[in-house]
């Protein structure tokens, strides 16, 4: 594809490589090629609790070519790791849909393409991550910007200084890579990080200038954070000591948001050493809010079949055993309600940022 | 019919008949003016027999002559099982030509609209003595079969009178015959009608004429008629005959002008059924009563022993015994109460059931080589049963499938493969298997309903097979199935022998049968299926082969033997594929698979299984076509031997018959040279 340059082939372009010989070491044999790669499911995670994360286990999968229901993924991966190693070579980063496209095309004499769908390749990149131990970062991949942050924090993003308590209301958006080759935390005066699950409510403090008055960093994810946003967390909390507060929805999803925050997920398991942010709060919404805080009823959704499936999966997570989440859980499930971050604003619009969080963060009222 | 003959009312009847012909056949109604009366007298007067060809005349459709379309194909029928019978049982290779020509006064009509038609059948039977040309073809119920427990086509001996009897009520033309019994003799050639009154032969004409034919019989008659293609014509009845009879050679001119040709394919007459007595279970009381009567013996015991199969004179002893009738007792004496106890004894005795070898089935390999030369398909199985009893009765049920469509025919339509849009779907093959039924080697063609055969095919779970079948529905085709009654007496639901009986023993041996056939074409559907599975996977992993080694090449920075891992991949992809066998099983290698028993397969390539069979077949049809002009029946017999002798063929000889098969159009020389190699000798 592209010329080979003379240097010597990276730690991460040897591993791509291996695959390659994966397969032919197996065509020399008459035997089937295969791949092993560790499952990413909830079957192969355990909680470790003296370290509060979620590990991934041992147990790995075969992937092999001669099996009609994986010859495709066993295809899709060689592809993406020639792609990969092809980055390796030219020392380019790219995304995750240039990868598609990168290998995407019809077969030979046929109708069938080598991915219809990025959510095809996708999950092939994640399971050469776990498999060659590689990071994406390493892979030269990264994901779409998907995040903000506002606050007293200056970072150096290739050369240039980025102060983010100048960047208006809009503040700045969190790349995907943001390992110190990449960002580098020049100065950070901030008291603590404070998490949002909602680019809305978000907005709302970054409007309101509560970092500033409270000195503290606003980040989002815009739902589900992304690993730049998880990243960034950990390192604010690990390098600048800053303890990080989840605000989130009080539904099994905002609970679930916090957990990832917190111990990692599943499907990035092998990744919670570098993510996870053990000592993260959650300030809420708790089950216990709209009684504290005189939330009408009606402001309350239903439960949803869904909503309700999801939360007794949670009660069996281990992470979750903590008599506090169980009783916060089922103080939910007992409503049959769920409450938006949002519909705060029913008191006052800026409810929020002037009454609901100052009286927690003053009453420590946050569940670990 | 003659047991009704009132000798009383014998005399009488036919001096009023005479007085008033125009008379309508009398009823035994008294007239229907109830002020009236009538003495006893009187009603006597009226009371006089019915002639049995007047009887016909009135209850035609009870023979077949219901419409004219039927009634056409009656008459062909009835030609053509006459002479197939008479053939057979001289051991002549049957030849029979049937002609059927639009016969109009003038104007030339259509076939598709014509009425009346002349229908011409020609052997090369026998031939028949002179003296019984007019009671054969001009007399009801006059024949050498009814009275005889025997395998034939015919039964009653109505049929070409009943047919002849048909063409002068509509027409008003006699039947012209022409025979001759061998070379040295003369052809005679008669013109004769039925006396209907007194059922009667007329002779209108009778001469000597020059014939081309050494021997043989053609039988012509006139008749109204309607001819129309498709289910249930005559068309159809030949071609189903020549499936059923692969050893008759049968050429057939359409009133449109056409000329059929039916191969011989089969080169062996059909073993010669033997005649048997009746055997005790399959008899009636009163056909008892009547034996007793007409029996030659002077003793019950001997009565018993000679009148019946399978009574020794040790269980003629015991039965009398049994029935406490003294075994010294005259047959005509035993009467009433004591002949019932003796009817009720003979059933209940332990008895061996009836010999078997009065019927000659058609053989497993007939049929195949009969649905083979007739029926496009992929797979063809036959099976024979063994033979079965029911009342008394011996049968033998055959049962064949032919499946599929030919290769030739699956590449015809094949479009090109374009993405399916929405709602797109594959098209539903809707098409339901067709049953062919016979009896006696006669096809069926009316009231498949209520036949035995159709409602064992229909209770038959054809998914098992691997078919599709909705409920109370025929299996899914394209198939054809096959199920043939060889019996002494087959048991027809009417007289017009269309449907078979349904009696509990019959059923049940065409569904063993079917059963059978299926099982066969289970194992060759499944296989097909499997490898067709195998090769959908093998294609999806040599899809893929490409670009994992293209993949892998770049990985390598170009540097990889590109063609020796590709190779390497497909080898492992063939392997776990099913390897060869996947190909054989689809025909794609040209080898063929393992045959399964008694089947021909046919692929792409050429035909498996049964092969000597089959390619024996296709020379024929090469060397029928090669040698044009009308053969004898010495010239046939020639070729008869030296097909046999082809199979145990020395080098040379195989070289000459492949050569000689090179010439044929079908082009499929090289196949054959190989599968007459492969021939087993016998």
């Amino acid at each position: 594809m592209t010329t080979t340059k003379t240097k010597k082939p990276t730690v991460v372009e040897k591993k791509l490589i291996s695959l390659a010989d994966i397969v032919i070491q197996a065509a020399e044999r008459s035997k089937d090629p295969t791949l092993q790669i560790p499952i990413r499911a909830l079957s192969n995670v355990a909680f470790n609790e003296k370290k509060g994360l979620i590990e991934m286990g041992s147990k790995k999968q075969e992937r092999s070519f001669f099996n009609v229901g994986m010859a495709k993924r066993f295809m899709q991966t060689v592809l993406v790791a020639d792609a990969l190693s092809e980055l390796q070579r030219a020392d380019l980063t790219t995304s995750l849909r240039e990868i598609y496209y990168r290998t995407k095309h019809t077969i030979k004499d046929s109708h069938e393409n080598t991915f219809d769908a990025q959510d095809e390749s996708d999950p092939v990149i994640e399971d050469l991550e776990v498999s060659l131990a590689a990071l994406r970062e390493e892979l030269h991949v990264s994901a779409e910007n998907r995040g903000s942050i506002v606050g007293p924090v200056i970072f150096g993003d290739d050369g240039d200084r980025v102060d983010c308590s100048k960047l208006g209301k809009g503040g700045y958006s969190v790349p995907s890579i943001v390992e110190p080759e990449y960002l580098e935390i020049r100065r950070c005066t901030a008291d603590f990080v404070l998490l949002v699950e909602k680019g809305t409510q978000w907005n709302r403090l970054s409007e309101d200038k509560f970092w500033r008055r409270y000195n503290c960093i606003l980040l989002t994810g815009n739902g589900q954070p992304p690993r730049g946003v998880r990243r960034l967390a950990c390192r604010l909390h690990e390098e600048h000591r800053l303890p990080v507060y989840v605000l989130v929805d009080n539904d099994p999803w905002g609970y679930y948001i916090y957990s990832v925050v917190k111990q990692g997920s599943i499907n990035l398991a092998f990744e919670s050493e570098r993510m996870a942010i053990p000592k993260a709060k959650f300030v809420g919404l708790s089950s216990a809010d709209p009684e504290n805080y005189e939330l009408p009823r009606n402001v309350g959704i239903k439960l949803n079949d869904k909503d309700i499936a999801r939360a007794k999966e949670l009660l069996n997570y281990q992470w979750f055993k903590k008599p506090t989440w169980q009783a916060e859980i089922k103080r939910m499930l007992a409503s049959g309600l769920k409450y938006e971050l949002d519909a705060l604003a029913n008191k006052d619009f800026q409810f929020l940022t002037k009454k609901y969080l100052p009286k927690k963060l003053q009453e420590r009222d946050w569940l670990d | 019919m003659a047991t009704k003959k009132a000798s009383a009312a014998e005399t009488e009847s036919k001096s009023s008949a005479s007085r008033s012909t125009s008379e309508p056949v009398a009823t035994k109604k008294p007239a229907a003016k109830p002020a009236e009366r009538v003495t006893a007298v009187e009603m006597g007067a009226r009371q006089r027999e019915i002639s049995v060809s007047e009887f016909f005349t009135k209850n035609r459709h009870l023979l077949g002559f219901d419409n004219p379309r039927k009634a056409l194909l009656t008459c062909v029928k009835e030609a053509v099982d006459n002479a197939l019978d008479a053939c057979e049982e001289a051991g002549i290779l049957p030849d029979v030509t049937v002609r059927l020509e639009v016969v109009s006064n003038g104007q030339p009509v259509a076939a598709s609209q014509a009425n009346r038609f002349r229908v011409t059948v020609t052997d090369n039977g026998p031939g028949i003595v002179r003296q019984q040309i007019p009671r054969i073809f001009a007399k009801l119920l006059y024949g050498s079969k009814f009275h005889r427990l025997r395998m034939s086509r015919g039964q009653q001996g109505i049929g070409i009178s009943a047919a002849g009897m048909y063409g002068q009520l509509t027409t008003g033309k006699p039947v012209k015959i022409i025979s001759r019994i061998g070379p040295k003799a003369a052809a005679h050639f008669f013109e004769v009608q039925i006396d209907t009154k007194k059922n009667e032969p007329l002779v209108h004409e009778n001469k000597q004429i020059d014939w081309e034919q050494p021997r043989g019989t053609q039988v012509a008659l006139e008749v109204e008629g309607k001819y129309q293609k498709g289910r249930a014509s005559v068309d159809e009845w030949l071609e189903q005959t020549s499936i059923a009879n692969p050893h008759v050679k049968l050429i057939y001119h359409t009133p449109e002008g056409e000329t059929k040709e039916y191969a011989r394919t089969y080169h062996e007459l059909p073993p010669q059924p033997r005649e048997i007595k009746p055997h005790p279970y399959g008899i009636e009381f009163g056909m008892l009563l009547k034996m007793l009567q007409d029996t030659k013996s002077h003793t019950v015991a001997g009565f018993l022993e000679s009148d019946f199969c399978r009574v020794s004179t040790q269980i003629a002893e015991e039965i009398c015994k049994a029935a406490k009738v003294s075994p010294e007792a005259k047959p005509r004496e035993l009467k009433g109460p004591m002949a019932e106890t003796l009817y009720k004894t003979l059933q209940e005795t332990k008895l061996m059931a009836p010999p078997t070898n009065c019927i000659s089935p058609i053989g497993e390999k007939a049929i195949l080589s009969g649905l083979y030369k007739q029926i496009k398909g992929e797979f063809y199985t036959a099976v024979s049963r063994p033979p079965a009893v029911y009342r008394g009765n011996p049968f033998i049920i055959e049962a064949g499938l032919a499946y599929g469509n030919r290769p030739q025919d699956q590449n015809k339509p094949q479009q090109p493969t374009m993405p399916k849009a929405e709602g797109e779907g594959e098209e539903e093959d809707s098409e339901l298997a067709r049953v062919i039924r016979y009896a006696n080697r006669v096809p069926l063609l009316y009231q498949q309903s209520a036949c035995s055969t159709f409602k064992a095919v229909l209770s038959t779970t054809w998914k098992n097979y691997g078919l599709s079948q909705s409920r109370g529905a025929l299996p899914g085709g394209p198939m054809v199935i096959f199920v043939h009654m060889a019996s002494v007496w087959v048991p027809f639901t009417s007289e017009s022998k269309e449907a078979i009986a349904d009696y509990d023993e019959i059923q049940k041996e065409i569904t063993l049968a079917l059963r059978e056939c299926g099982r066969r074409l289970g194992l060759f559907v499944r296989r097909r299926e499997r490898a067709a599975s195998e090769f959908r996977r093998r294609n999806i992993f040599e899809l893929y082969i490409e670009e994992v080694v293209e993949a892998c090449n770049r990985l390598k920075g170009g540097k990889l033997p590109k063609e020796k891992l590709k190779a390497q991949l497909q080898k492992i992809a063939s392997t776990r594929t099913g390897g060869q066998k996947t190909d054989q099983a689809l025909g794609k290698t040209g080898a063929g698979p393992e045959g399964l028993p008694h089947s021909i397969i046919v692929t792409a390539e050429g035909i498996e299984g049964e092969t000597a069979l089959a390619t024996q077949i296709e020379a024929d049809q090469a060397t029928a076509v090669t040698t044009a002009e009308p053969h004898l029946q010495e010239e046939k017999q020639a070729n008869v031997a030296s097909a046999s002798k082809r199979k145990v063929a020395t080098p040379s000889l195989l070289e000459q018959s492949s050569r000689k098969v090179k010439t044929t159009p079908g082009g499929k020389s090289s196949k054959l040279t190989k599968t007459t190699v492969l021939r087993k000798p016998k």
